[in-house]
């Protein structure tokens, strides 16, 4: 068991965490996250540098012979809206960047560009549609944001719009926009400044996960590590169930993870089949240390592990993440909890980890 | 304009939904405190504040009503810790999935609104846009804990801090109707020191949302000659037809139709038109949607003027109005009411052949 662990998620952190999530960085524009990290890997690493998609590359060397080169990832960017046409007096037409359901965006203020101008989603009120109107999602195309007449010309097409979501701590429990993945980022700098020694640590805060795992790709061809964690946040749908037959709510049974139960261990996704042997080692720490896990349940959706573990000659990988409701909403919830036990887990794996774990015939 | 601002910005941050009204009510009876002679509560939770007049008594009154209660939701039931809601007052459930809320419990608790995925719903959902009734508010607690702190009709209300879009427009919710409160307030504001011979009641008004339970009471109560309500309306926005509203920022809309006397328009036209303050002439064909429908009938009648503040997106938790629109019909109320005298009432009176 673990006791007085200096993994434990503190108040800076939390702190970190809120100055990540306010920030603006759509997939393909994620300088303002780029920029903290680098203000915090800087003065640690033994070497950084930030590619040509603008990954940020960050080595720590450990101690001993034979240590594994292991690359971590975390991706900066988050989904948003991209402004695409100006229709005068300070309404935009917009298209989304990575997946948000439309449904997500009617009345929500927004945040533009790097100087974060104010804007609105609107819609059309209620008295002014018909009851069969109402019946069907307002489609993309009818949406538009609002930045009134007087800020008309702050903004202009081509800027990134997130949701201008406040962030707030609730005993236990975090809502903030862009958990994903800004709580993996938050998870890979503590991790960066407190390395385990046996390995070399390769950061890679990379960019355009949400949009085809695009810079992972480059990053892990760079980097070439023997193996590779991919840091990120996944759905909890631990919502209560529909039972047809009954129809009520009834139990749950497709929750992909659960909200307190722990890091959330993948075996496989659409993406990767992770490495089993790395699953195996990742369980037996967990068990060993006491730490809370979960499984994610197998299905769809995607890590930067899948761009990873396909690159060279191939990567064993695996992927841990942060289970948070509503991701890709203006609203997202996470527990303290579950970002501690993450934040141990991969310390105490990569601490444990050598070539041996990667027999195999073990 | 800047404190202007923040009054307005702090009356669409206080809680107020209709039939719970109580903590709006005191902000703005805190307010009117030093710009009216007396205060008072009505039964159902209206408040009324009284600007004597200086012409000879039995002096006649008018009554300005801008309804204070705002719409929200309510709990109606919990389920593994998440709560099913109902609308209190007109939401379009389409503009609720993510949506950052307040649940007024034992204690004040952040939440969201969460639209469950697909495979969560029932069947005939799916390819619809998901009712109220499907939706789940998530505190982000765990059941034992909601057991504790909420109950089945506890309040929920909109958590969208108010936006400055520039230095004249304000966005947020519960502007509808917040913005007529604060425009009621700077007309008190201006009569200060002004000599006028009418009594003005000033009301902010409970219940619109749901029954109009307070324009009908507050107006039999305080018996005016002239009732005015203050509300707002469709303004002009992206998505909307250019004749179901009024255009946005270009002034207050003046009421016409079967709630508003004629010649009662006739006579704000003209004070408008005198005073130079940009107006726009509003068609109300029907039920006005006002305060103005139950005042016009309570007890023997009253003749009614409809005046509204053009307003984006209404019901939803971004609204949106020009500032100048609130300061233009803040003065068009007071310097109606500064040229009242003792012969007006003959101005209303019906032709007879």
């Amino acid at each position: 068991m673990l006791e007085n662990d200096f993994m434990q998620v503190n108040n800076d952190q939390i702190v970190m965490l809120e100055r990540l999530c306010n920030a603006c960085a759509v997939s393909g524009d994620e300088g303002e996250v780029r920029s903290i990290v680098l203000e915090q890997v800087q003065p640690v690493a033994d070497e950084v540098s930030v590619d040509p998609m603008g990954n940020v590359l960050a080595k720590r060397y450990g101690a001993g012979e034979r240590r594994m080169r292991v690359m971590v990832a975390a991706h900066m960017d988050e989904v948003g809206l991209m402004l695409t046409n100006d229709e005068g007096d300070g309404v935009f037409r917009f298209e989304t960047v990575g997946g948000i359901a439309a449904q997500q965006l009617p009345a929500k203020e927004m945040s533009i560009g790097n100087d974060h101008i104010p804007g609105i989603v609107g819609a059309v009120p209620i008295h002014l549609t018909s009851l069969s109107e109402r019946q069907k999602d307002i489609p993309l195309d009818n949406m538009r944001i609002d930045v009134g007449t007087e800020n008309a010309g702050k903004v202009k097409i081509g800027d990134r719009a997130v949701f201008a979501t406040k962030f707030h701590q609730q005993g236990n429990s975090i809502s903030a926009k862009a958990i994903d993945d800004r709580i993996g980022v938050a998870i890979l700098l503590r991790l960066f400044t407190n390395p385990p020694p046996n390995i070399d640590l390769f950061a890679a805060f990379t960019v355009q996960e949400e949009v085809g795992l695009r810079g992972a790709r480059v990053a892990a061809f760079a980097l070439d590590p023997d193996l590779a964690v991919a840091l990120d946040c996944t759905p909890a749908n631990d919502l209560p169930g529909w039972d047809e037959g009954e129809d009520q709510w009834a139990k749950n049974t497709r929750y992909n993870t659960r909200l307190g139960e722990g890091a959330a261990i993948y075996v496989a996704d659409r993406g990767t089949l992770s490495d089993p042997r790395l699953v195996s080692h990742f369980v037996k720490i967990a068990e060993e240390t006491g730490i809370s896990y979960q499984f994610r349940q197998p299905g769809g959706g995607a890590t930067d592990a899948g761009a990873i573990h396909t690159q060279r000659s191939g990567i064993p990988s695996i992927s841990v993440s942060v289970p948070a409701r509503h991701i890709h909403t203006a609203v997202a919830i996470a527990r303290i909890s579950d970002w501690e036990n993450t934040q141990k887990l991969i310390f105490h794996s990569l601490t444990g980890i050598t070539r041996d774990s990667l027999n195999r015939n073990g | 304009m800047e404190d202007k601002f923040i009054f307005l910005k702090s009356l669409i941050s206080t809680s107020g939904l209709s039939g719970y009204e109580t903590p709006v009510r005191k902000q703005v009876s805190s307010a009117w405190e030093p710009l009216a002679d007396e205060l008072k509560t009505s039964r159902l939770g209206s408040l009324h504040g009284l600007r004597k007049g200086s012409g000879d008594e039995p002096r006649e009154s008018i009554l300005l009503a801008a309804h204070m209660d705002a719409i929200g939701l309510m709990v109606t039931g919990k389920v593994e810790g998440f709560l099913r809601v109902t609308e209190m007052g007109g939401i379009d459930g389409r503009v609720l999935p993510g949506q950052a809320v307040t649940v007024h419990g034992r204690e004040e608790l952040n939440g969201t609104i969460a639209l469950p995925p697909n495979h969560l719903l029932p069947s005939h959902l799916h390819g619809k846009a998901v009712p109220l009734e499907y939706l789940l508010v998530d505190v982000g607690l765990p059941p034992s804990e909601v057991e504790e702190k909420i109950r089945v009709g506890d309040l929920v209300s909109f958590a969208q801090p108010p936006i400055e879009l520039g230095k004249d427009i304000l966005a947020g919710h519960s502007l509808d109707n917040r913005a007529s409160v604060a425009a009621l307030t700077f007309c008190l504001n201006n009569l200060q020191g002004r000599a006028f011979e009418w009594d003005v009641w000033a009301a902010a008004t409970v219940q619109e949302e749901e029954t109009f339970g307070g324009a009908y009471t507050s107006a039999f109560e305080l018996t005016p000659k002239l009732a005015v309500a203050i509300d707002v309306t469709h303004g002009a926005g992206p998505g909307t037809k250019e004749h179901k509203t009024v255009p946005f920022g270009k002034g207050p809309a003046l009421g016409w139709g079967p709630n508003i006397h004629p010649a009662l328009h006739e006579a704000f036209k003209t004070v408008a038109g005198r005073f130079e303050i940009p107006h726009i002439l509003e068609a109300l064909p029907r039920h006005s949607g006002t305060d103005a429908f139950a005042m016009q009938v309570a007890a023997a009648g009253i003749p009614t003027m409809v005046i509204s503040i053009p307003l984006r997106y209404m019901h939803t938790p971004v609204e949106m109005v020009v500032l100048k629109d609130i300061t233009r019909t803040a003065r068009l109320l007071a310097e109606f009411i500064v040229e009242l005298d003792d012969q007006f009432m003959q101005k209303l009176a019906w032709d007879t052949e």
